[in-house]
């Protein structure tokens, strides 16, 4: 049911609590204070742990640093803030356009093909960046397939380099618009008819209206998933590494892999959270407690029929995002693997897979019960307590190697101050067991991820009226009947979409699984950075058709049941 | 009441979750405390030494566990670590990777008259802390239609005129130019180097490329006519492309040679198996690995007894400058900050 057309609630589903689109209008019956105690217990301990790796990236400024500081502010620090600004600009202004046209155009309109697309757009979500950044130049790139050709038949013909800061923001657009496409669109959905009828008896044209009301009504929801997508923006650094475009993560990375001053990497990345946090705060805080109560007809029973005219263009205008964003790129790489051959199907292959999907379920798993949790004791705190529960949220603002390098470290103080002296105290000899288990691991999936995972939740369950449970108990259904029979049902739309957006990106995930998995436990994306590394991208084809392929199985899940 | 009924839902996800993360966490620990294999943080990649582990354990029965990633990372994962780490060797791909670590203090000094014979001096650490275990030549690539190897001397002669918007290179980010730099500043002092930079970067035809195979694709579809490649790459390129009009010429060999890194290891300080660990690197330093090591990347082996794999042949011998690796490490940091100077990216 998450990504349903017809379930008006999805925009608040698919909102990471930054942004609820829904109001909390009951704010009675706050439970039993003994499950809530434990409730903030359980969801306190979640926080320190997202708060923990932050803790030990903000302690380097303990540190003096001034030599690379210096360095970066007289070479190139200003323009790393300047390519930086303008990739935010330039992705925010693009996945706002087509995520938004695009979701008022399948919502609003009627038009041949209308019913496919509207599922179809959500496919691009599937496919991570960094492999279209590699499909897209190995295509078109002066050393691709199409410029090898014509500079051989072309006597006269001069390649053509297609990297620049146009092409770097068209791939982040083309593979994060489906943030602001799934947000919006339910935004939209949940609309009522009359709203927008009423502006129109008042004299508003059609755009009008759309710009007047629609679009301002929606904008919790498509402000939600464009922060999502300049999050990941900001966080990015394999698509920028491919095309060699310099951002404010190069610095980082070139801080720490190049200077070898993690703790210069740290400073900068904690200036990066900073900037994050800082706009998530003021968002939030501009929206203060506005909220759009909606009722009535909803606004998809009114689908407005376009000419023939404009259904083409309409057509037009979401067949080719598709085909850029997906089908072409998938071509590319399945074409890529048949010409490989078949001795990449190998046992090898089998045993990525299976791990990629174990990593993958099991952290979908545990990350959306943390977010279940946590939306829970969300909803029954106020005050300061709740904006120490929203800090479980920045987790999603670092990039993936700076994160991953603060849970190691914070594993490590853990192993000192706790495992070895409880090893001393047993007896046995002092080991390491932490680093290096899959537990770490998963914590840090869980770390990263939290903040794709609380908004839907989140939102289903403020949805749960008491008068429902209540009824329920009326006809004597109590304790663990009601919670399987009752409450969990309702809460399904919710749990199914935080599952699946973090299962896809888990599987997407490469700094964390790099560095924290145990021997042996590779996976799909650990395979295709071993091999993109040493720039064989058309080997790297295989894991990275098949985590498209898998991410797709979880995306279509959801739209099956949405249909029925 | 409503509370209750969520409380319990989500205690019952709990549970299972928890019953399924421990039935498949603690599934894979099967080894017994005799027979402990080896440790191994690599940020060689995975099909590039597993073959080697696979027949090392084989001959000795010693088991290699490993994890790779890049050499950042695993060092930064190595330090936090500390004594406990179950870590017993740090295999990396350049030299100033190898010489952060030892700098860092998380590699041993390890006593090995094998390991002495086997590697030269020079592609060494003085106190045993890393060893190198293949040489990595970075050299000249160019258009055979558009270029006469007689034109190509040097890595300085790149910052004539005459290659004014024909010069291809990889981004500053990666460690082989840096290292290459490394050794400019070696030979010609930190003024004349950075000027020669930026003379490259006036010369270039298209801002930098991220790897190495993009820039040889490049200069066979005519978009610049000469670049500076390791040679593996081009070994691998013309493998699956024996046609491309390019082809390798080896640089500075009528000076001082061309720059040669290493791909190399060392025992961690941490490693409570020294004596397995260095029996591993003197087995990678022999003759029948060497041969093996550098057939897999088509490498240059670091054992001068070792005969060459067959494309390295046609390539013919080649005079490799004999700075020792390490004053490439110590001088990473200044090479870095030479080429943002320049606005070499």
């Amino acid at each position: 049911m998450p990504v349903s057309p017809e379930n008006p609630a999805m925009g608040a589903e698919l909102a990471p609590n930054i942004v609820l689109a829904g109001v909390e209008a009951q704010r009675h019956h706050r439970g039993s204070s003994h499950y809530n105690k434990a409730l903030w217990f359980i969801a306190s301990i979640a926080v320190l742990g997202v708060l923990a790796p932050l803790l030990v990236i903000a302690t380097s400024w303990a540190t003096d640093q001034t030599d690379i500081w210096q360095h970066l502010i007289a070479t190139q620090l200003s323009d790393l803030l300047r390519n930086t600004f303008v990739l935010l600009l330039g992705v925010g202004t693009g996945v706002t356009i087509i995520g938004v046209g695009l979701a008022w155009l399948t919502a609003m309109c009627e038009f041949p093909g209308r019913r496919y697309f509207e599922w179809l757009l959500m496919l691009p979500m599937a496919m991570p960046a960094y492999v279209l950044a590699f499909v897209g130049l190995g295509m078109l790139d002066s050393t691709g397939p199409l410029q090898f050709w014509l500079s051989q038949h072309l006597s006269d013909f001069k390649p053509v380099d297609i990297r620049n800061e146009f092409t770097v923001i068209a791939v982040l657009t083309l593979v994060l618009y489906p943030y602001v496409y799934m947000l919006s669109r339910s935004a939209f959905l949940a609309q009522s008819s009359d709203t927008i009828e009423a502006a129109r008896v008042l004299g508003c044209g059609y755009w009008q209206a759309f710009f007047k009301v629609a679009l301002p009504m929606a904008r919790p929801a498509i402000i939600a998933g464009v922060s999502l997508a300049l999050m990941e923006t900001l966080a990015d650094f394999g698509t920028v590494a491919v095309f060699n475009y310099d951002t404010f993560t190069t610095a980082i990375y070139k801080s720490w892999f190049g200077f070898f001053k993690l703790q210069a990497a740290a400073q900068l990345a904690s200036l990066l959270l900073l900037f994050v946090g800082l706009t998530l705060f003021a968002e939030r805080y501009s929206r203060g407690r506005r909220g759009f109560v909606q009722g009535g007809r909803l606004m998809s029973r009114h689908r407005v029929r376009l000419s023939p005219a404009k259904s083409y263009f309409a057509m037009l205008a979401c067949g080719l995002v598709l085909s850029v964003a997906f089908v072409i790129p998938l071509c590319q790489l399945i074409f890529w693997v048949v010409a490989q051959g078949s001795d990449q199907w190998n046992a090898r292959f089998t045993k990525l897979l299976y791990h990629s999907m174990q990593l993958a379920g099991l952290a979908a798993l545990i990350t959306v019960t943390l977010a279940l949790v946590l939306a829970m004791a969300r909803h029954v705190s106020r005050g300061w307590r709740r904006q120490f529960l929203d800090l479980s949220q920045l987790g999603y603002a670092l990039p993936g190697s700076v994160l991953a390098v603060g849970v190691v470290i914070s594993f490590a103080q853990l192993e000192h101050w706790l495992v070895y002296p409880l090893q001393d105290l047993l007896g046995v000899p002092q080991k390491q067991i932490l680093l290096g288990s899959i537990f770490t691991l998963l914590a840090a999936y869980w770390i990263r991820f939290l903040a794709v995972a609380t908004g839907p939740v989140q939102a289903s369950i403020e949805r749960i009226r008491p008068s429902i449970p209540e009824a329920a108990q009326t006809f004597g259904v109590t304790g663990v009947q009601l919670a399987w029979k009752i409450t969990l049902p309702m809460l399904r739309p919710g749990l199914l979409t935080a599952l699946v957006l973090v299962f896809v990106d888990v599987m997407k995930e490469m700094p964390a699984t790099l560095l924290l998995r145990p021997y042996g436990w590779d996976t799909l994306a650990v395979r295709i950075y071993e091999l993109t590394s040493e720039g064989e991208w058309q080997r790297a084809a295989l894991p990275a058709v098949t985590i498209v392929l898998l991410g797709l199985v979880p995306v279509m899940m959801a739209v099956r049941k949405s249909s029925r | 009441m409503r509370f209750k009924s969520i409380f319990t839902a989500a205690a019952s996800i709990v549970a299972t979750v928890g019953a399924t993360v421990l039935v498949s966490g603690c599934e894979p620990t099967t080894t017994t405390a005799t027979d402990e294999p080896l440790v191994v943080y690599s940020a060689r990649k995975e099909h590039l030494i597993k073959p080697l582990f696979d027949r090392f354990t084989e001959e000795t029965g010693i088991k290699v566990n490993y994890i790779t990633d890049s050499a950042g990372p695993l060092l930064s994962r190595l330090v936090s670590e500390g004594e406990n780490s179950p870590a017993d060797i740090l295999m990396t791909v350049d030299a100033g990777n190898l010489w952060q670590a030892a700098e860092q203090g998380v590699m041993a000094s390890i006593e090995s008259d094998v390991l002495k014979a086997n590697v030269p001096a020079q592609l060494q650490d003085s106190e045993g802390r890393w060893f190198g275990l293949a040489i990595r030549a970075r050299t000249f690539v160019y258009s055979t239609e558009r270029v006469k190897p007689a034109e190509l001397t040097s890595y300085e002669g790149l910052a004539d005129d005459k290659w004014q918007g024909r010069l291809c290179l990889r981004t500053a980010k990666k460690v082989y130019n840096q290292s290459l730099v490394a050794s400019m500043i070696v030979a010609n002092g930190a003024d004349q180097t950075e000027a020669i930079l930026a003379d490259w970067v006036a010369n270039l035809a298209v801002p930098p490329f991220s790897n190495d195979t993009k820039l040889i694709m490049a200069i066979a579809v005519g978009q610049c006519d000469v670049g500076l490649v390791n040679t593996y790459y081009l070994a691998r390129v013309l493998a699956d492309n024996p046609d491309l009009p390019v082809q390798l010429a080896w640089a500075n060999q009528n000076g001082r040679g061309t720059h040669v890194n290493i791909a190399g290891a060392g025992v961690t300080k941490a490693s409570k198996k020294v004596d397995k660990a260095r029996q591993l690197l003197e087995w990678l330093s022999e003759e029948s690995a060497q041969a093996d090591f550098a057939e897999l990347n088509q490498e240059y082996p670091v054992n001068p007894s070792v005969g060459l794999p067959p494309v390295l042949q046609t390539w013919g011998e080649f005079k490799a400058d004999e700075v020792p690796v390490t004053e490439l490490g110590r001088l990473q940091a200044d090479a870095i900050k030479m080429m943002d100077r320049v606005g070499y990216r």
